[in-house]
């Protein structure tokens, strides 16, 4: 199919979103569309796929224009649209999820749906059962059922927001092998990524957004920093990784067994000293959220025990509030369910976190503290801005701003999973100023890169195992890719037993 | 007691479940679609009574049930109007009109009362009701009865196989992918809840045309079913064999209950009449059984092959209510 738009506009009250877009997609291509947080990417895929309705402009499919009233208008047009969180249910059999939303008799055909959903999945290598049931796949997998059941629905044109942040790397090689594939079949595709890295290796074009603005439209071959000043609108200069000095032990794990609904973790061990950024990587679910939690009095051991500080301070066993008294801090990666309330602002956030005294709330003062922490960290936001009209990178530099100071150890889950370069530099910046006033930081990711590149030493977990501590500056992205699907373990053993 | 006698009694444990099986699946229908109808417990008494009202004014028992109909919608439809069109809470709504309903019953009910009117005649099925012992329980009933046993079947088969029904179950669990495979989620919840009102609606001319036939206002006997009602849809875990199972064992208790008294005279009278309640509520937890972290913990040891077999049943056993239930759907 091919997709032109012509002159997009649309307004939220006085803020444009997208402002005057034209651009053309033929078929058979992968378009890219990137921009910093907020540029305007979602809101104009939204629009393209009947969510929004453009204040101005025109859609033309094949040349003709359209009005595309409805998401469900959108697929009848042809224009598939995969969200980061898959919009699926997760109660339901996977083939009841892949039929629910189709035409046909008043009793669906589940043998001939089955057959079919089969025969679609055999062709892209996908293996989902589709009696099973959908809350038991994997985030990449529901994104798999999505892709089938939108081809099922004769989708010719594909929308994908930021699909890669959720999925593990192998999962990520798939679909990028899917995409090409529908690619090569005719298949116009839309995919919008933070990840320069993944746009240089999928699309034949890429367009950038900035402020609601199209920038310009680039043919590869794609100059990385080019395409950094094109989103910014200035270079960004990826710092070097600062050594630091570490001080003495901030944690002390020693031989902790751990128990999960279905993991388990036996004889840990890790110290970690003051200063020291310890990322863990692993596929979701291998054991690291798990391991994270405990190290926050979330989870309790059933073996060893966690002390804080030189003094060895034995922490096994107690709270997370105590862990928070002692100077711990944990930032869950849902930050909307998790760690911010949906509805309250950014002052009265802070007026939570700082837990002022009295029983009256000091507006004034709390405004007042609101306005030099927006400005400090620098969100796009005003202080009486609900949490979750801020924009993804807004919401995580919000988090970082209502962390108490000082702190002993922050543990974070995926610190910038959605964030644009210039934010994801910016909250490492900031964390990396705290590790140089003696705070440690442990984190998860599933950016490879992100571990390699901001920590210090590396935990690899799989399957509830966990590698000895392995320096960073020693590794690659290709033995970590390799450690996390469980390969190459053995000769972690032998270094070990010559080290 | 002799057979035969025990034969009739389960007949009669049959009828009277009728009610609260239509009450139930009404509620399940509803609650599928995301609509808590918590009004359940007055609606039921002001269609006993409307209903027992119209059949006695006109003399026929069809125009009784229509208006047993008729009140069971109204009532959900200002449920769904105050929760869907103007956006309060269901619960609050749903509460208030149970109270309502409950009062304006035996308000508007007073000229009635004790009076003696129409009522459906019992409809044995010729041939079938020969059938040895099944012949008494099962073919010597009234119309309603038998509808109440259809109505299961039927309400089953809709949920679970057929289109609509799915679009019905991904409503409750997750409007907003609902609407992007292009269901009218606001309408489709006016419908189903406005349905399952009419269906529970008919409840009460069940009881004041059959059961329980009349309008004997507070000594009715009434008050309190509709509660009943709402925790049997949660039993039942929005599934209709089930919510039948947890009718059927609730009226099996309170019959039990009847018969005991005599022989255990030691047993206080109240005892054996509360003894359904906590008998549910234990089943209930049974049933639940599955969500318990140590249940998922043990189970985790066990060899990964057993350990599918027994999660499918837990899961099977599994009640979890429709993930939007009570939420208002509103598109971005
Ligand atoms: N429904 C809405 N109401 C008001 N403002 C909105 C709404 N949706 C988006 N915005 C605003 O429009 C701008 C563009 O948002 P959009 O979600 O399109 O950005 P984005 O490029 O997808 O960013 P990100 O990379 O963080 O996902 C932002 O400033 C955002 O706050
Ligand atoms: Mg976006």
């Amino acid at each position: 199919m091919h997709i032109e738009l012509r002159g997009i506009t649309k307004c939220f009250g006085a803020l444009r979103a997208n402002d005057n877009i034209s651009f053309a997609v033929p078929p058979s291509s992968i378009h890219g569309i990137l921009g910093e947080n907020g540029a305007g990417k979602s809101t104009l895929m939204k629009i393209l796929s009947g969510f929004y309705s453009p204040d101005s402009g025109d859609i033309l499919l094949d040349g003709k224009k359209v009005r595309i009233a409805s998401p469900a208008d959108a697929i009848r047009h042809g224009i598939g649209m995969l969200h980061q969180d898959p919009l699926d249910f997760p109660p339901l059999k996977v083939i009841d999820d892949f039929i629910l939303g189709s035409k046909g008799n008043l009793i669906p055909n589940h043998k001939s749906a089955t057959r079919e959903f089969r025969e679609l999945a055999a062709r892209f290598g996908f293996s989902i059962d589709p009696e099973s049931y959908v809350d038991t796949l994997t985030v990449g997998e529901r994104q798999q059922l999505e892709i089938l059941r939108l081809l099922w629905l004769g989708a010719r044109a594909l929308i994908l927001d930021e699909p890669t942040t959720g999925i593990s790397l192998p999962q990520k090689e798939k679909l990028f092998a899917t995409l090409k594939k529908l690619a090569s079949e005719g298949m116009t595709i839309l995919f919008v990524s933070h990840k320069l890295e993944d746009v240089e290796a999928l699309c034949n074009k890429v367009s950038v957004l900035r402020q609601g603005k199209l920038v310009g439209s680039v043919d590869p071959p794609f100059a990385t920093g080019a395409l950094v000043e094109m989103m910014f609108g200035k270079e960004i200069a990826l710092e070097p990784k600062a050594q630091l000095r570490f001080g003495s032990n901030v944690l002390h794990i020693k031989h902790v067994d751990l128990e999960g609904i279905r993991i388990q973790i036996k004889g840990l061990d890790l110290q970690v000293r003051a200063g020291e950024v310890i990322g863990l990587a692993g596929m979701e679910g291998s054991g690291q959220t798990l391991f994270l939690g405990a190290c926050a009095g979330l989870a309790q051991p059933v073996g060893g025990s966690f002390c804080l500080d030189e003094d060895e301070k034995d922490m096994t066993g107690r709270t997370y509030h105590e862990f928070r008294k002692h100077g711990v801090a944990y930032l869950p990666a849902a930050r909307l369910e998790q760690a911010l309330v949906p509805g309250l602002t950014l002052t009265e956030h802070f007026i939570l976190s700082e837990g002022m005294k009295g029983l009256f709330i000091d507006r004034k003062k709390a405004e007042a503290l609101a306005k030099s922490r927006i400005q400090v960290f620098n969100i796009k936001g005003r202080p009486d801005s609900t949490v979750e009209s801020l924009s993804g990178g807004n919401q995580q530099r919000a988090l970082l701003a209502l962390m108490r100071d000082p702190l002993k150890l922050i543990l974070v889950e995926h610190p910038t999973r959605g964030l644009d370069i210039e934010s994801t530099i910016y909250i490492w910046n900031k964390l990396k100023e705290r590790c140089a006033r003696g705070t440690s930081i442990i984190f998860i990711s599933a950016d490879l890169d992100e571990i390699l590149k901001y920590s210090d030493r590396v935990l690899v977990f799989f399957a509830g195992r966990v590698s000895p501590p392995l320096e960073a500056s020693t590794l690659s992205v290709e033995r970590l890719g390799r450690l996390i699907g469980g390969k190459d373990w053995e000769t972690l053993e032998t270094e070990a037993a010559h080290a | 007691m002799n057979n035969s006698a025990l034969f009739v009694s389960l007949g009669g444990v049959l009828a009277s479940a009728a009610p609260v099986l239509f009450a139930v699946i009404g509620e399940t229908i509803s609650e599928r679609a995301g609509v808590l109808n918590l009004s359940m417990n007055g609606m039921i008494l002001l269609s006993a009574m409307g209903s027992f009202a119209v059949a006695l004014s006109t003399g026929s028992v069809v125009l009784g049930f229509l208006a047993g109909a008729l009140i069971g919608a109204l009532v959900s439809l200002v449920v769904v109007f105050a929760s869907l069109t103007l956006l309060q809470s269901q619960v609050a709504v749903g509460f208030v009109l149970a109270l309502l309903c409950r009062d304006l019953s035996y308000f508007l009910g007073s000229p009635i009362m004790g009076q003696v009117g129409p009522r459906i005649s019992q409809l044995p099925i010729p041939g079938l009701e020969q059938i040895p012992v099944l012949g008494t329980i099962l073919f010597r009933q009234d119309m309603m009865t038998y509808l109440s046993f259809i109505l299961v079947i039927l309400a089953w088969f809709f949920i679970f196989k057929t289109r609509p029904g799915l679009t019905l179950r991904g409503i409750g669990e997750r409007p907003a992918a609902a609407f992007v495979r292009g269901a009218n989620v606001n309408r489709l919840r006016y419908l189903y809840a406005v349905l399952g009102g009419a269906i529970a609606g008919l409840a009460g001319p069940i009881y004041s045309l059959s059961v329980k036939a009349g309008w004997k206002g507070t000594i009715s006997g009434l008050d309190g079913i509709g509660w009943i009602v709402l925790s049997i849809t949660i039993f039942g875990g929005w599934k209709p064999f089930r919510a039948a199972f947890g009718a059927y064992l609730f009226a099996f208790l309170q019959w039990l209950g009847l018969v005991l008294q005599p022989s255990l005279p030691s047993v206080p009278s109240q005892v054996l009449q509360v003894a359904p309640f906590p008998l549910m509520i234990l089943t209930l937890l049974f049933v639940n059984i599955g969500n318990a972290e140590w249940v998922e913990r043990s189970l985790a040891r066990l060899p990964e092959n057993v350990r599918r077999d027994i999660a499918k049943v837990l899961r099977a056993m599994n009640a979890t209510p429709p993930a939007a239930l009570g939420v208002p759907f509103e598109k971005e």
